[in-house]
Formats: C-alpha cells, structure tokens, sequence
C-alpha cells in the first residue's frame, strides 16, 4: 500500500483543483498527531460525510478526546470527500487516509464510523470502497480493519448488516475503552479475526449482525431473529452511562469556514417529554444532566482552547433543564463581555424560553425558532406534544414585545391521523402569528416556516404506523407552498424523494443491504444532498432486487409484527411503546415523566446503575 | 488603542487556508492569547484586523505582514510573549512593531512581492530560459482571470532562475517580484503559465513584501 509520505506527494499536485482543498490535509489547531510506532492499537474515525458537516460533530470529538488520552491507542479523523476530489483520488489511486498522519485507512486496527442518519449508508460504503476494504464483512480478513459502527441510526442496524463487522448499540463514552481493550488482548492471542468477534460480543451493548439469524414469514415480515449460539446474547441492550462523563475541551479548530464553528457542550443527555414522533426522545432515556458547575468550567476551558466566538448548549429540550436559569445567568456574567455568542436549539413553547433568550438578546440580531409540530391542539395531543394554541400565541407574543421580529416556526406534515383541516390550520395559525406581529414590530414581522415530512421511525410509539402516501403529502405541501408563500412567508420542505428514502432504511431488514449496495455501485451517495440525490438509481435498485419500497414505508404494521429490530433494546419496553401509540390513538396524552412515571421500563433495567450516579439522580421520580 | 504590525510566516498548516479564514484564525489565535482586539463601530463590529496583500491559497510565505488594532495598551514584549506562547499550527511570529495609527492602510502601503518557486518536477534548462526571455522582452502578456482580460507583462517586475545549473534539466527554483497595483495583481500561478508551467507541480513561497518607497 501507498505510504503516507507518497499520499503527501500526490495531494500536493491535486489539491488546488478541487474546492476547498483544507478538507483534506489535517493540521489544525488541537489535533493530535502522534508517533505512530509508539503506540499497540491504531484507530480511525470516520464520519461519512464531508469534513465542513463531520468535523463540528460531538461524539467525533468526544471519542477522539477519550482515545487519544490513552498512551497506548492514537485515533485519527478521516471524512467522505467532496465528488471533485474523490474523481482525483480515484484518478491517481490515492486510496482515503486520515487527516492526522496521512496513513491509508486501510492501515488502522479499527475503522470507526459514526452514522447518525440514514442517508450517509452510502457513503459508508464509498469510504471503505476509496479506501480499498472490502465493503462486505464476509469478505475482510486480517489483511483488514476491523470496521465497527455506532450512532442513532444504528438503533435498527440491519439494513448495514452485511457490511459492518460489529455494531456498538448506544452511548459509547465508556465502552469505546472496553472494546480497545477486548482488541488489544485479541492481537496478543494471535487468534482468528472470528474470535475477535466472538470477544467483542461479550460487550454489553455490542451486536455482531453475521452472529445472528433472520426468518422470515411468508409475506415478508419477519418470523423470527436468533443468536447463532445460545452463548450470544438473544436482545443485545443498549449501553447507557450512569453519570455524563466530563465533556472534551480541547475541539479541533478547523483551519476553514465548516456548519457550526463553535464550542459544543452537553448540558443534558435524554428527554421527559414523551413526544411520540421523537426517535431521540426514545432511545437516549433516562434524562442525565450536567451539573452548571460542570458545564461554565467546561466553556472556560474551551474557549481558552480553542478561541471560538460561540458556544452551544446542546441538549434535546434546552428549557427542560432544570437549572437553565441559573446555567444561563452564571454565562452571561461570566463570559458576556468576551463577545461571545450563545446558542441555545430546541427551546420549549413557552415564556421562560423567551426569558432566556432576552438575556442573551443584545448580542446579535437573531430569530427566534419554535416547533409546535402541529397547528391543532387535537394533532398536538396525537403526538404527545400538548400545547394549547393559547399558549403557543402568547409564547409568540412576549417573543414579539421582547423585540424579535424573526420568527421561525417547524411544523410536520403526515403524523398519524391528521387530515387536511390539520394541515389547513397550519396557514391559519400562521395568518394569526403575522398579525400579531405586524401589531406588535409592524412591517419589519418576518415569518419563515419550515415543512418536514413525518417518518416513522423504530422504536417509538409511532413505529406501526404508515408513512403518508405521495399523493397525500404532496397534496399537503403544495396547499402549504401555495397558502403561506401568498402571506409573504418563506417556506422551506421536505423533498418527497428524500422522505421516502429515510422511511424505507429507517425501518428496513437485511433484504435492504442488497439495495444499498446496489445503488451505491450505481452512483448513489450523498444522499442527504439534493443536489447530488438521484432518487431513480435508488428505484432501479429496489427494483432490480424485486423489492417493493411501500412494505416498508407506507404500509400500517400489525401489533403483533415483529420488527426487524426486535432484537436491540432500547430498554425502554415495546408494551410501553403499543401504550403510547393506542392512546394517541384515543387523542390522549402521558406528562412529563419527570413528574408521574409511566413505567417506560428504563429504571427497573437500569436499577443498579443509577446508584452510581453520584452527582443527582436521574429525571426519573423515585 | 494601539496599531500593531505583525511579521510572520505563514506555513505549510495554513497553505490551504484562504485569507478571509485566515481572519477568523487571527481572531482566535489572539483570543486564546489573552489579547483584546478593537471591534469596528456600527451595527456589525467588526475586529480590526487588516491583512497586507492576501495569499493566493495553496501558497506559504515566509514574509506574511497583519496589522491589529489592540484595546489595551500593552507593552510589546508582552504582546509579542503572549503570542508566542500560544500555539497556533502554521503561524510562526517574527516580529512585532507599534505603527503610527495615522499611516495609511497597510494595504496601501504594499505594492506588490516577491516569490520563489520549486518545481516539482525537472524541467528542460533551455526551454524555461527561452520561455523566460521571451516573457521579459514582451510588453504584454495578456491573460484571462475571472472571464476578464489583462495583461500580465507590466505586474512583472523581475523574473530569473536560481540556480542557473549548466544541466541540462533545471530542478533549482524561479525567482519572480510581481506588482499589486490597484485592481490588478501579478500571482505567481499566472507567470507559471505563462512560462508553459503547471502551477499544481510547482511549491511557491512568498517571500517578502514590497512596499511604497516612503
């Protein structure tokens, strides 16, 4: 294989003609490059999208800050390239290395990759097709990493089954260490890489897809999914930490403009609310949060670190945290004569948002962004988001007075049971917010609304259901399009092509892979970018495979079905799951957790290790 | 508040870094050394940096000049050790000078640079020296950029080879000194192909900065 200096060589005579060529060469402020023959284990991480998206990612940064703090282990960061430089290297035969110290990914122990969404599966195989591993596990042998996975849409892994050797299931900030360990102790044994996977197995929360059996039923659903050997676990589930461990402080400052320059901090791990809709509401319980001490030490250093000019606080549902005045008012004290700006996503529907953004307000000119999901309280109440219509308007009126003029609003189109009248409410409730605003501001009112599609995805209450049939939400959207851009607002939505590809890999099974595979032969990548999206390489696929796309994505499941992810936990129980779904169904809503338990089932799983929190206990009641 | 000029080089971290980044990488370089800078007034402050002349991406220099306006009044020494003990991959400080705040822009005062090119690759003696003469002894050059023509002759000052090795392949470096003048500017890249050269198997450095004879 090519060496790394020869990879310097190459770049330097190809970089300036491709966009943006600080993609590709490393050497950023916080990067740690180390001696590559001084330490045992060599890993790679990769996000699968380009560098300006994976570089400001948080779990990147929070697995690289904890294995390159071990002496014996150096991780390195690789990204997808952009098409006009994957042309170049696929030209020259430069195979995909890693941004630190140039190596051929092919030359690391573990090549790590973190897949959040569906549509990056794609690149996934790209990566390792640029890198020169073979893209199916069955086909990999010592010669080759180990390629493990983790991240959101891992929760239902089986469409990437073929391809990924070992598959982590939830939150890896401790079991990355185990799994380097379990590797570590394999190369001392000079064992088959078959044992590898066998040790890799005895991690709680690791799941080795080619160690399990899938039967299926006559129509296509699934009869049944079984360990190979009953030594393997029958549901492998996920991993959750007790306490959030201290947060990195030592972010990479990328040398170019990348999505979000700034300093990322978790304030809050898991939600209460229950939003039926919501996959991350479901697989990130218990709610775990950070303590403020914790947290403004945390921006201390990372502005002392990095020199950014912007902090987020990050969390599911920022207003749910519990002492968000106090966090808020202890970083404006301290850090507000610094310039710095504050940036707080997914605010609640109500007055103290609005109190906490005033604090911040005299920074810079923003807009105020709120989800009511749904314009009736009747919708509100299916998706388990109740919030009265008089509160949302007198949300946006203290919004109003408070001096904003900006205001940016996400609903979502095609939850289950919402007709057209739902949807018509949608322009309604805007026409209602525009006046408000023009009594209020005056002419100056700017409204933008943006229009996401529901998917249904696994292991939430609304797993059973069917995505809306294309006629039906193109018919939503273009009354949407149509009504709202007539009042002046900007509208921004969903492609159908895009939806319906989320839809079908969200809930898909392993008949998927040969899907996948076939349309990434086929040109597909980047499917995320519409731009690049070609929608007919993915029909021609499905339908080379003979696969039709409405089993998976607009047909109603039986609740007796059994999911191509029966056999991950969430820990969170399916009966509870069935619950939620047939009470939305009766347009009735479950609190708040933090203030009745609905027996989700996450603490009687978790008993013992909520012991070992130390700081505070969960959000959960006692 | 104090106008301070800084001399430095820009390496081979930053080659691929463009000068409106380069910006935001002085905004924090300075940040995190615990120097204040001056923000514009209006209704968008801006930090008042200035860069001299920018650098074309992909090139390093070894003369690289940025001017900072600094809210505290501070002792040099101590700018100049705070800077330095703040690690920032692909700036190395050289030197550090207090400038009459009522001087003209530093890129007014800048007129043009020098630069030295490696080619990559060797390349026939006599065909670059030819190619050379016959640039020199032209009165135009006339190009493209960005859909417009120009003539890149005049923004020529100097232009010779290093090492003028009596082999018959050339593998030294080229020499050019090329003008900024208002809305036009001689880069480095645009005499490569003039001289018949890729500029992607050449590695240029700037290496000084002309100014205005004072």
């Amino acid at each position: 294989m090519i060496s790394s200096f020869e990879i310097k060589q190459q770049l330097e005579r190809v970089l300036l003609n491709v966009q943006k060529p600080g993609r590709y060469v490393g050497g950023e402020l916080n990067q740690v490059l180390k001696d590559w023959k001084a330490v045992k284990t060599h890993i790679a991480l990769v996000f699968p999208d380009i560098y300006d998206i994976g570089l400001p990612n948080l779990g990147l940064a929070i697995f690289y800050d904890i294995l390159n703090k071990r002496h014996d282990v150096l991780a390195e960061r690789s990204f997808a390239p952009w098409l006009d430089m994957e042309i170049m290297m696929r030209k020259r035969e430069i195979p995909l290395y890693s941004l630190e110290s140039k190596t051929p990914l092919m030359n690391f122990d573990i090549v790590a990759f973190s897949i959040p969404y569906e549509s990056l599966y794609t690149n996934v195989l790209n990566i390792m097709d640029l890198a020169k591993i073979p893209i199916f596990t069955a086909d990999r042998n010592l010669d080759h990493p180990l390629i493990i996975a983790g991240g959101h849409a891992m929760f239902n892994p089986e469409p990437m089954a073929p391809f990924l050797d070992a598959i982590f299931i939830g939150e890896g900030d401790e079991a990355i260490e185990e799994i380097v360990d379990v590797y570590q102790l394999w190369k001392k044994k000079n064992a088959p890489r078959g044992q590898l996977l066998r040790d890799l197995a005895a991690i709680p929360g690791m799941y080795i897809p080619s160690f399990y059996n899938v039967e299926y039923q006559m129509d296509g659903t699934i009869k049944d999914i079984n360990p190979i050997d009953p030594d393997l676990p029958g549901i492998i589930k996920k991993r959750v930490v007790a306490n959030l461990p201290l947060p990195p402080t030592h972010f990479i400052v990328p040398s170019i403009d990348v999505v979000h320059n700034r300093v990322p901090i978790e304030i809050m791990r898991g939600c209460t609310r229950g939003c039926r809709f919501c996959h991350a509401g479901m697989i990130n319980r218990p709610v775990r949060e950070r303590p403020v001490h914790e947290i403004v030490n945390s921006i201390r250093d990372s502005l002392q670190n990095t020199g950014y000019e912007e902090v987020a606080l990050l969390s599911l549902s920022s207003s749910d945290y519990s002492q968000i005045v106090d966090l808020v008012d202890q970083i404006k004290n301290e850090f507000i004569d610094q310039n710095l700006f504050v940036s707080l996503p997914s605010l609640r529907i109500e007055s103290l948002s609005v109190d906490i953004l005033d604090k911040f307000k005299d920074q810079r000119q923003n807009s105020f962004t709120l989800a009511p999901e749904a314009a009736t309280e009747h919708m509100r109440n299916i998706i388990n988001k109740p919030i009265s219509t008089d509160t949302v308007m007198a949300t946006i009126k203290t919004i109003y007075q408070r001096g904003w003029a900006n205001i940016k609003l996400y609903f979502m189109i095609g939850q289950p049971g919402e007709t057209i009248e739902d949807v018509r409410a949608i322009i309604e409730l805007s026409k209602s917010i525009l006046a408000e605003g023009k009594r209020i501001v005056g002419n100056r009112v700017r409204l933008n609304i943006g229009i996401g599609t529901f998917v249904p995805k696994p292991h939430t209450p609304f797993q059973w259901v069917s995505l809306d049939t294309r006629d039906i939400i193109l018919e939503k959207q273009s009354l949407l399009k149509h009504e709202l851009r007539k009042l002046g607002i900007k509208v921004s939505w969903a492609d159908y092509e895009n939806t319906m590809l989320e839809a079908f890999l969200s809930r898909g099974d392993r008949n998927l892979a040969d899907v996948i595979f076939t349309a990434w032969k086929n040109g597909a990548k980047f499917d995320a970018w519409n731009d690049e999206y070609k929608f007919d390489i993915w029909l021609d696929a499905l339908g080379q495979h003979k696969i039709d796309p409405h089993f998976y994505t607009d047909r109603q499941r039986s609740l007796e079905e059994i999911f191509p992810w029966e056999h991950i936990s969430i820990l969170v129980k399916k009966i509870h799951l069935k619950q939620e779904y047939q009470k939305s169904l009766l347009g009735e809503t479950t609190e708040d957790c933090r203030t009745g338990c609905y027996a989700c089932g996450v603490l009687p799983e978790l008993s013992g290790l909520r012991k070992q929190n130390s700081q505070k206990p969960w959000n959960c009641p006692d | 508040m104090d106008r301070i000029r800084i001399i430095y080089k820009k390496g081979e971290d930053l080659r691929y870094t463009g000068h409106l980044d380069l910006q935001k990488i002085w905004e924090r370089f300075l940040r995190r050394a615990g120097l204040s800078l001056a923000y514009s007034q209006g209704f968008h402050p801006q930090p008042r940096i200035s860069q001299a002349l920018p650098l074309p991406l992909g090139i390093t220099s070894l003369a690289e000049i940025i001017e900072i306006w600094l809210e505290n009044n501070e002792d040099l020494d101590h700018i100049e050790k705070k800077l330095k003990n703040t690690d920032q991959p692909g700036i190395e400080i050289y030197h550090l000078e207090l400038i009459d705040p009522f001087l003209p822009k530093i890129q007014n005062l800048v007129i043009g640079a020098e630069y030295q090119v490696a080619l990559l690759d060797s390349i026939a003696a006599e065909v670059l020296k030819n190619n050379i003469d016959k640039l020199l002894l032209n009165e135009t050059a006339f190009r493209e950029k960005r859909g417009k023509t120009y003539n890149l002759r005049p923004l020529i000052k100097e232009l010779y080879l290093i090492q003028d090795e009596k082999s018959i392949s050339f593998s030294g470096d080229i020499f050019m000194s090329l003008l900024a003048l208002p809305g036009a500017t001689g880069r480095p890249d645009e005499v490569l192909y003039e001289l018949g050269i890729d500029p992607n198997n050449a590695r240029i450095t700037r290496t000084k900065l002309l100014f205005q004879p004072s």
